[in-house]
């Protein structure tokens, strides 16, 4: 690395001459050395997904979730240092509780985002501290129906004064936020040490569309976890998928788990679809071979 | 003229006169909730084979003007639990916002299998009334909480303002537990005839009791919310109306009001 020696790398919120935050810069290279994470928003609801390394053979197979809730109808998961992770939820959780106490309403995805956002990049402001060693995925559906307030016990006038509008509103949302607490709006993304793998396989299902279903986005998850592990074989892993659909969905607009019959039969197809995969570069490898002959 | 800061924007007294400072002072002791303000009336519930059946009344009450009539009184925790609310309704959407935390906080950790059951919700809400009763500010509720216990059988139990508990095969507050409770218990004296309800008998039992409530108490409606808690969860309907109503009985009924014949 150019810095090595220049001294703009030792502390946060010193940029170097050309304009870099390094240890922001290395703080994305913790994260990609992380399990690779990744989000799909499809055409009814979010699915995240993660590749949890297994560190020992002592751990409980399905115990340690990686995945955590929010609010009702807000999950989250991240690759790079699980504890920096921890602290993120924390204060994830805070925000979504002290937006409640406020405005009586659970908080949008795309304010979830905004606040925690905002509260990444001030830890690349200071000396005192570090950025963090992530790099979150936040997924959610706001609800599509008109959104109670905590606690009403009526419905309210119909028309006139304090009346309701009409207008479609809520649906799938998926953000990502990196180190430095920069974030955008993706239709599916993915961090970690398998991302550009999982990238591209994501740009292949055209997600721009909205035509894919959230059991088939379940299924690509798993697929694409599954896809970008493929390089370091030798490690175990383990897979975990929480997924969030509307209120007349599977999960009713709440942040799940994906039941363990659909989790069985996405990791079947995805270690199916590896297989086949497989099997085709055998193919044209013995191809190639009998063209050598020749 | 007085140029001291605590004299500034203030009346002069050699115009005015001294200030009478016994004007700002609150002399008396700190008066906490002395009485409901807007209430809801009975809450009726009584347990059957597989579950509980809760009903309340949407109306809300202001003294005895019927103030608020699309007001539900029956609240949903985690999916598994129904708890009815009798009394201020101010207190009630005070413990809705917070058990709607509450459900959340338990949400983080529900793959652990942690959600609250009935019984513990009945638990930590009567531990709260009391603890509010204790600081001399209670929350001016009768709650019913409908469930279900740590084995899945039905669990039905009360808690008032006072942090008094109780349970039953068959409950009800405020007025119904006059004019409620004696019907039930015609049905389920006791816990082994409430375990040979079914759901349909149970519904219809529940159903006379709001008519009769409806009949005789003079704070409530005809429109009312039934819930259903079985293990499969919570069926609840807000936007009920009583059947077959008869008032043929209101015309032998003499001694009130204007009396012409």
């Amino acid at each position: 690395m150019t810095s090595i020696g220049t001294g703009y790398d030792l502390s946060n919120s010193t940029f170097s001459p050309d304009g870099r935050n390094f240890q922001v810069e290395y703080a994305v290279k913790a994260v990609e050395n992380g399990g690779t994470s990744v989000g799909i928003r499809a055409k009814d609801g979010v699915v995240l997904a993660v590749e949890k390394v297994v560190t020992s053979k002592l751990l409980k197979p399905g115990a340690n979730k990686r995945i955590a809730t929010i609010d009702r109808n807000l999950g989250v998961v991240y690759s790079g240092m699980i504890p920096d992770g921890r602290h993120f939820v924390d204060r994830a959780r805070d925000e979504a509780r002290s937006w409640r106490d406020t405005f009586k309403t659970g908080i949008p995805t795309s304010d979830l985002a905004s606040r925690m956002g905002g509260y990444l990049q001030a830890y690349t402001l200071y000396q005192s501290v570090r950025p963090f060693g992530i790099t979150a995925i936040i997924g959610g559906f706001d609800s599509e129906l008109e959104a109670p307030v905590d606690g009403e016990v009526g419905s309210g006038p119909s028309v006139g004064a304090g009346g309701k509008g009409t207008g479609t509103h809520g649906g799938p949302g998926l953000y990502m936020i990196e180190p430095s607490g920069m974030y955008w709006g993706y239709y599916g993304a993915a961090t970690g040490k398998g991302r550009q793998a999982a990238k591209a396989e994501l740009e292949k299902l055209d997600l721009a569309a909205g035509t894919l279903s959230l059991h088939d986005a379940v299924k690509e998850a798993a697929r694409i976890i599954y896809f970008a592990q493929q390089d370091n074989k030798d490690k175990e892993f383990e897979l975990e998928m929480t997924w969030i659909s509307g209120v007349n969905g599977p999960t009713k607009g709440r942040h799940e788990h994906v039941p363990k019959e659909l989790m069985e039969e996405a990791e079947r197809l995805a270690k199916k679809s590896l297989d086949d995969d497989d099997e085709d570069e055998e193919k044209s490898e013995e191809k190639s071979d009998d063209k050598m002959e020749e | 003229m007085d140029h001291r800061p605590q004299q500034w924007g203030r009346p002069r007294d050699d115009v005015y006169g001294a200030y009478d400072a016994s004007y700002m002072q609150n002399n008396g002791p700190n008066q906490h909730t002395q009485q409901p303000i807007v209430t809801g009336t009975s809450v009726v519930a009584i347990k059957f084979k597989d579950g509980v059946v809760i009903a309340a009344d949407n109306l809300a009450s202001y003294g005895s003007l019927a103030r608020f009539t699309n007001v539900k009184r029956l609240r949903t925790f985690a999916g598994t639990s129904v708890v009815g609310f009798g009394g201020d309704v101010s207190d009630m959407q005070y413990l809705d916002r917070h058990l709607n935390e509450l459900a959340i906080d338990e949400a983080y950790t529900s793959e652990a299998g942690h959600t609250l059951n009935g019984r513990n919700l009945h638990k930590y809400l009567s531990k709260l009334l009391y603890h509010r009763r204790s600081k001399f500010d209670p929350l001016w509720n009768h709650l019913l909480v409908a469930g279900l216990d740590e084995d899945d059988k039905p669990f039905l139990a009360a808690a008032d303002l006072l942090g008094t508990t109780f349970t039953s095969p068959s409950l009800a507050t405020g007025f119904g537990s006059v004019l409620a409770q004696p019907i039930m218990r015609r049905y389920a004296p006791d816990e082994e005839s409430a375990a040979k309800l079914t759901k349909e008998e149970a519904v219809d039992i529940i159903k006379e009791c709001m008519k009769v409530l409806f009949y005789r108490d003079a704070r409530s409606m005809d429109e009312y919310s039934i819930a259903v808690v079985t293990k499969e969860g919570v069926e609840l309907k807000e936007n009920e109306k009583l059947e077959k109503q008869s008032w043929a009985f209101a015309d032998r009924i003499k001694g009130y009001g204007t009396q012409t014949v």
